[in-house]
């Protein structure tokens, strides 16, 4: 092992110390820029108030506390709807969007990828055309359509298009080409029916492209506001919730960090656990002519 | 193969009906045929047609119309578009902004990412899976813009004037989020830090599955150094994920609103921070004007879809 990979270096092209020195310290100060604020974000949920009004301000805490904390649980104990209720919301929001998006995505995915039936290119031209506009585009008409289903101030406003979401269907669809055709084949001889194919040969080996659709549609929904579909108090979502705390002012500067660091922990969590299969996957999403 | 020996001992007189005939038969036999196929992405496109191919051609039948959401929408043809481009000041200050804007974050968000990810790419396992999340993490951290709040926040105890004061730059702390001259570039930073997703990664991705033996193969040539490999080698292995991530990041910076929403306020002191976006977002959901309001999704549309594919015509160039 250890002589192939001398071999190997050996044969790449020199590396000279003086470039690599000033690519990596170009990379520490911009890693720098991209984590302070995070750091900093950390730091303000442990810091009591006299800290985070200091002249001049400090990025680490000196003397850590909870208060922000238990502040947040006293300033919620005393609201109008409990915030076990926002919790509820953002969770079932999330998790019924993330599940929907997941196995409509494969689903309508498979065929794109692996059968060729009439109208498979121009749908999916359609979908790579929608990835090339924001939701911007599309939101006033949404709300009528959503208005019209009777899907206003309900959860589903919310979840429904989380569904749809084409960037999730388009890095799926090339994912699963690399699935071996002959292993699709051998189920078929088998006498498998296209459903089942789906359910157990294809869903268990597109297992790194779920981890990637589960994340970017988590992130979309866990910090959702309810995209001004959702009106009731009792529906409301986490981060409106968290968004009000902010606004409160000054003195609810120690506790909207503390909310702050406990919805943006969840993504990051999540994405340390499966950032090696979401990198597996976007090696397929490149566009191809 | 049926078709074509039917289209054959058919009659020449009539040769025009059967072909249409069996061409239409064999397509109807191919779809039904593939009915798994059309069944298994019903529910999915039903909801795509649903929620984004119906409200584009919605929102630009609309664009035409005068609709408050109250009356029958009333067809009033260009007008919309000629009170938007003629004399919607405002429109243009927005417009003018959003192109800025993309102009300096698309390119130069489209360039981190690949610089980044390059640099990265050359790092050991432990350390490359570390500067990966650190660079990524922003874009997914949610909204917090609070901490770039409290970073330009106005008074002395905002990070960026505490540390401008200290060190003596500055007497007075000053009011970046309020100053126009500031809020264009304070929102181009921001947007900066959160724009390393999507695109990232992909090219994070896409260096790790460059062929090996490409580069082994360039030594033997004589590629001598890392930038010729960069050139000659990387960058036309990556074509397929430079055009993803173009999209993502090109229609990304077309978009910026929540930034400047967030930390510029809306409406923004003298609309220094307006985008089309936000543009939209006031007369649609504040206004109340959905035909304007559809006119300026109708221009947005056409502005991101038009460079995306003008882009995408020159990566498809890289290399050839």
């Amino acid at each position: 092992m250890n002589m192939i990979l001398t071999l190997r270096r050996r044969r790449r092209v020199n590396r000279s110390f003086l470039g690599s020195f000033a690519l990596f310290l170009f990379l520490a100060v911009f890693g720098a820029f991209m984590v302070l604020p995070l750091i900093y974000a950390i730091n303000a949920a442990f810091k009591p108030l006299d800290e985070i009004f200091l002249f001049p301000p400090r990025l680490f805490v000196r003397n850590p506390t909870l208060d922000n904390f238990i502040d947040l649980v006293e300033l919620l104990g005393n609201s109008w709807v409990p915030f076990t209720r926002y919790i509820f919301n953002t969770v079932f929001i999330t998790g019924m969007g993330v599940l929907g998006h997941v196995l409509f995505a494969s689903a309508a995915a498979y065929p794109l990828a692996k059968h060729k039936f009439p109208g498979r290119n121009v749908l999916f031209q359609i979908v790579v055309l929608s990835l090339m506009f924001s939701p911007a585009v599309t939101s006033i008409p949404n709300y009528m359509i959503m208005s019209w289903l009777g899907f206003v101030d309900t959860y589903w406003a919310v979840i429904l298009p989380a569904f749809a979401y084409s960037l999730g269907l388009y890095l799926m669809k090339q994912f699963m080409e690399q699935i071996p055709d002959a292993l699709l084949e051998a189920a078929k001889i088998d006498g498998a029916s296209e459903y089942r194919i789906f359910w157990s040969i294809v869903m268990p080996n597109v297992k790194p492209a779920w981890l990637t659709l589960i994340i970017l549609v988590f992130q979309i929904l866990w910090g959702t506001d309810g995209n001004g579909f959702i009106y009731s108090e009792q529906l409301k979502t986490l981060h409106f919730a968290s968004n009000q705390i902010i606004q409160g002012g000054i003195a609810r500067a120690g506790v909207g960090a503390a909310v702050a660091l406990i919805l943006m922990s969840v993504p990051i969590t999540i994405f340390i656990f499966s950032q090696s299969r979401i990198i597996e996957t976007m090696a397929t999403s490149g566009m191809k002519d | 193969m049926s078709n074509i020996t039917v289209e054959q001992t058919a009659p020449a007189g009539t040769g025009r009906q059967p072909r249409l005939r069996t061409w239409w038969a064999v397509r109807k036999r191919e779809m039904k045929l593939h009915k798994h196929s059309y069944l298994l992405m019903a529910p999915y496109m039903l909801l795509f047609f649903t929620f984004t191919v119906l409200p584009v051609l919605m929102s630009l039948l609309i664009s035409f119309t005068y609709f408050n959401m109250l009356e029958f929408p009333r067809f009033i043809g260009w007008q919309n578009y000629a009170r938007l481009f003629l004399e919607d000041e405002v429109f243009l200050i927005a417009v003018k902004n959003t192109l800025l804007f993309a102009a300096i974050t698309g390119p130069v968000s489209y360039m981190a990412c690949f610089i980044f990810a390059w640099i990265i790419n050359e790092l050991g396992p432990k350390l490359r899976a570390f500067m990966t999340l650190v660079f990524y993490a922003p874009s997914i951290s949610g909204n917090v813009y609070f901490i770039w709040q409290m970073i330009f926040s106005g008074d002395r105890y905002g990070i960026a004037n505490g540390f401008l004061i200290k060190m003596g730059i500055i007497l007075e702390p000053i009011l970046w989020l309020k100053t126009e001259k500031y809020i264009l570039a304070i929102i181009i930073l921001v947007q900066l830090w959160l724009s390393l997703g999507t695109g990232f990664l992909a090219f994070i991705a896409g260096l790790q599955t460059v062929d090996k033996t490409l580069y082994e193969a360039g030594a033997v040539d004589g590629v001598k150094n890392r930038w010729q490999e960069l050139w000659y080698i990387t960058l036309p292995s990556m074509r397929p994920q430079l055009m993803f991530g173009a999209v993502i990041q090109l229609t990304t910076s077309l978009a910026v609103a929540d930034v400047s929403i967030n930390l510029a306020g809306f409406p923004s002191v003298n609309y220094a921070a307006e985008t089309i976006v936000t543009h939209l977002i006031d007369f649609g959901t504040i206004r109340f004007e959905m035909g304007f309001a559809s006119a300026i999704a109708t221009v947005l549309f056409i502005l991101m879809v038009g460079t995306n594919l003008i882009v995408q015509r020159l990566l498809r160039k890289v290399g050839q």
